[in-house]
């Protein structure tokens, strides 16, 4: 069955739901995707589909891509994300075209996207730390990082910091997981989905949405 | 496009009928309240003195003197909770919100009747 789509993140509003209750959500236009390839265990080792999401025009892609599409019979496409199947689907056929109807019965899903980038962010945005007091001395370093190490905690790594100490650097412009989230509707004339809560990555962002793998409302109800 | 599609996400749960009122109106509020498994309708009269937000998100303020207090309610216009507004009297106002009536006690708060209920286009702050 195959689980994910490929999507593109419109934004945030709010719905009401039956009892009246106020629900933020992101809206997220999920497909429909395309069917580029079917992966099995005899020709790849692994059961997956290749999924394509947005059509783009073919001076915009590269021959590869054109002649990738082909064969499938369908337009290269702007997104491309594989998605592992737990069996062969043999309703799922290449150049077939795929919507929204598989979150039909789902109650949660995951999102996987690039978050929005932040820049070299200090450490106080980056990790949380605490930073400096305001005062008791404390002069222009109200926001650095302090001390980070000592002859005791670095004791074994001889003159070296530790392998992972958390100091500033680059920040958010990376692939980010958010799990659980409550799926609230699923629109299928304009292709929506109603996430509950925010998504990684700016509006416009191409997502990945799956069903969750963790939350035990999907299999309980 | 996109926007469009926000719109489209939230038209479902907006009401299609939206009241009619306006800033300075005196109004009574309904409001679904359940208690239990037992559902009543409360009711909250008193001048509005503020709208504000669009689509969905748009709300209205709602004053009145409960025992020489001022007491303000703010309601989600399209809540399924708020299940009417019924208009009792039209305001005259000219301003948009009207907070100095905050500032005034007794006779003060009374806003200019509008002269008759004069026809209103039907929902025209609404998208």
């Amino acid at each position: 069955m195959l689980t994910a789509l490929l999507g593109k993140k419109i934004g945030m509003t709010q719905v009401y739901d039956g009892d009246g209750v106020l629900h933020p959500v992101t809206v997220v236009q999920a497909g429909p995707c395309k069917v580029l390839q079917i992966k099995t265990v005899e020709t790849d080792g692994y059961d997956a589909v290749q999924l394509g999401f947005e059509d783009i025009k073919a001076h915009r892609a590269t021959k590869p891509l054109i002649g990738h599409a082909r064969k499938a019979g369908v337009k290269p496409q702007k997104f491309i994300r594989e998605v592992r199947l737990g069996a062969p689907d043999e309703e799922l056929a290449s150049g077939q075209s795929v919507a929204v109807e598989i979150f039909d019965d789902i109650q949660h899903v995951d999102v996987i996207a690039t978050s929005k980038g932040k820049g070299f962010a200090g450490v106080m945005k980056r990790y949380n730390f605490g930073g400096q007091t305001a005062s008791h001395g404390v002069e222009r370093k109200h926001r650095s990082i302090g001390s980070i190490a000592s002859h005791g905690t670095n004791a074994g790594t001889g003159p070296k910091l530790k392998k992972g100490k958390r100091m500033c650097g680059h920040m958010g412009m990376e692939r980010t997981t958010s799990r659980n989230h409550r799926l609230i509707a699923v629109d299928k004339e304009n292709n929506l989905l109603l996430i509950k809560g925010p998504v990684p990555g700016p509006n416009g962002t191409l997502v990945q949405v799956r069903v969750s793998r963790t939350a035990k409302a999907n299999t309980a109800k | 496009m996109s926007q469009e599609l926000l719109k489209k996400a939230a038209q479902s749960s907006m009401k299609t009928d939206v009241p009619v009122f306006e800033v300075g109106d005196t109004v009574e509020v309904s409001v679904r309240i359940v208690e239990g498994d037992k559902e009543r309708v409360q009711i909250f009269g008193g001048v509005v003195i503020r709208r504000s937000g669009h689509g969905i998100s748009e709300t209205f303020t709602v004053r009145r003197i409960v025992n020489q207090q001022g007491v303000e309610r703010t309601f989600p216009l399209h809540s399924p909770k708020v299940s009417g507004v019924k208009v009792l009297r039209g305001g005259k106002t000219r301003r948009a919100k009207l907070y100095f009536l905050r500032d005034r006690v007794g006779k003060a708060t009374r806003l200019k009747q509008v002269a008759g209920q004069k026809k209103r286009p039907a929902a025209a702050s609404e998208e």
